[in-house]
């Protein structure tokens, strides 16, 4: 579904993201872990069409990012870090308003709202104002405006930040039941997440990608947090040793 | 051309449900019935004068459109100058600042049917406003008899400044993500564009002509005289073109940043 081939991204002469290749394919959960500024935003935006790579290639269903933008952005659910709402609207209004802008048709509008809100549970808060939601509702419009085309890609950045212990299990049971059918990318800070939904495992360090690995043959013996540190551990003392 | 609709009526929606609207349609209004009643009084108080001195000929002279209606709309002008950057100053530098500008770049929406969108959106406020305007000689045509198509091409002049005015600040507005640097911006370019023709009287013909031709004002008063010359309609389109066509260029550019 999504292939990232020697993508490299400089802003500057700053080098964010330097020559990553994975792929993900439909019906797999990919997290991607890694330190603060690693490059993980940047990758997705790459992947979204929000910015161009500086070098290498992204496709998605085949189509190139770059190339057949339009086509992509169809296929793409994108959550930035951010929930990009406007505050000032209500959650039907907004989400109509998305619905419109990423191409359904005029007739699927209200049957896609109503799939979207029952999915992420908004039907109690469907009218009132984003402004006055709370955190933990405003992550779900956030999750709602990517899910409200029926993308087959979800790209996810941190969709559990700033939740109640008890939101996030609900976030995290919907990415669950999403990714029966579609191809999920979604970066987190949290490790026990990685291993509760994903498959696959992307650690990228500073812009180098240093470990893409099947959850399932990782998690004999070794924890999460051991590969964790270790993977990002090398490349930083790599230039010491040297 | 869905798309420019949706994302035109999505920003009208957010103007009237901040108070920005209500604001500004209010100030218009209040400031444009300040300079009517003015004007109005002054031609009343030189009608009496003229008539008590018998002055029979210069009261020919004396008619609402040039003493009322031609120095109004050249006032709203200058209230538009002011009242204009206020609405787009958000259009860009909002979606910017909130985080919005992610979901409208990362829809299938084109940069060209966003700035149209855009565009559109702000358009349709300042026709409200001027719709609203209409009520300054609405009462000279119920008390008196202006000229009804000097009338109209005064409107449709105000409009056009009034579109030309937009198109600036919807460009100033993809500059920055500071919504006070757009409207600045686009204030004092706007006070320029005005200002331009200042100096033509004492410089040589052609850069006096050159001066001329580039001031909007210039152009208004040629419409607002209720002279229609495709030499100033095209002026307007131009410069709304090429606005919205750097407007087109700023947005598509900001991602390669």
């Amino acid at each position: 579904m999504i292939e990232v081939s020697h993508l490299t991204k400089y802003y500057g002469d700053f080098p964010a993201v330097q020559n990553i290749s994975f792929s993900a394919q439909m019906g797999e959960v990919l997290g991607f872990l890694g330190p603060n500024g690693a490059g993980k935003s940047t990758t997705m935006r790459i992947i979204t069409g929000f910015i161009p790579a500086s070098q290498g290639t992204v496709t998605v269903d085949g189509f190139d990012v770059f190339k057949e933008s339009h086509e992509v952005r169809r296929r793409i659910g994108y959550l930035p870090e951010n929930p990009p709402l406007y505050s000032d609207m209500t959650v039907i209004s907004y989400l109509k308003f998305v619905a419109r802008i990423k191409g359904v048709p005029k007739t699927g509008v209200l049957p896609a709202l109503d799939a979207t809100l029952e999915k992420c549970s908004l039907e109690s808060v469907a009218n009132r104002l984003i402004r006055h939601l709370s955190k933990g509702y405003r992550q779900r419009v956030g999750l709602a405006q990517a899910l409200i085309h029926d993308p087959p890609v979800l790209i996810l950045d941190e969709p559990t930040l700033g939740l109640d212990p008890r939101q996030t299990l609900e976030i995290r049971n919907l990415i669950n039941d999403l990714a029966e059918d579609r191809t999920v990318i979604l970066s987190t800070h949290i490790l026990p997440e990685v291993s509760q939904i994903c498959n696959k495992l992307i650690i990228i360090n500073e812009g180098k990608l240093v470990l893409e690995q099947d959850l399932k043959e990782l998690t004999h013996g070794t924890t999460l947090e051991d590969v964790f540190i270790r993977s990002i551990s090398e490349v930083t003392e790599e230039p010491l040793a040297s | 051309m869905r798309n420019i609709l949706t994302i035109a009526a999505k920003d009208v929606r957010s103007l009237f449900v901040s108070p920005v609207a209500y604001v500004v349609l209010t100030g218009f209004l209040l400031l444009g019935g300040w300079f009517f009643f003015n004007l109005l009084y002054r031609f009343n108080y030189l009608f009496s004068l003229y008539s008590n001195l018998q002055g029979f000929e210069t009261m020919q002279g004396l008619n609402l459109n040039e003493f009322v209606m031609s120095p109004l709309l050249h006032n709203l002008t200058i209230i538009l100058i002011i009242m204009v950057p206020i609405i787009t100053m958000r259009s860009f530098a909002e979606e910017k600042r909130i985080g919005t500008y992610e979901l409208l770049m990362t829809s299938p929406v084109t940069v060209t049917e966003l700035v149209l969108g855009k565009f559109l959106g702000c358009l349709f406020f300042l026709f409200l406003m001027i719709l609203a305007a209409g009520i300054y000689p609405a009462i000279l045509l119920f008390y008196g008899n202006p000229e009804i198509p000097a009338l109209a091409m005064g409107y449709v002049g105000l409009f056009l400044i009034g579109a030309v005015f937009v198109s600036v600040g919807i460009l100033t507005s993809s500059l920055t993500e500071n919504q006070i640097v757009a409207a600045v911006i686009c204030f004092v370019t706007l006070l320029l564009l005005y200002a331009m023709s200042w100096p033509a009287g004492s410089t040589s013909t052609f850069v006096g002509d050159l001066l001329k031709y580039l001031s909007v004002v210039e152009h208004f008063s040629v419409i607002v005289n209720g002279l229609v010359d495709t030499r100033d309609l095209v002026y307007f389109l131009s410069l709304i073109v090429l606005c919205l066509f750097l407007t087109q260029r700023t947005v598509e550019s900001s991602r390669w940043r």
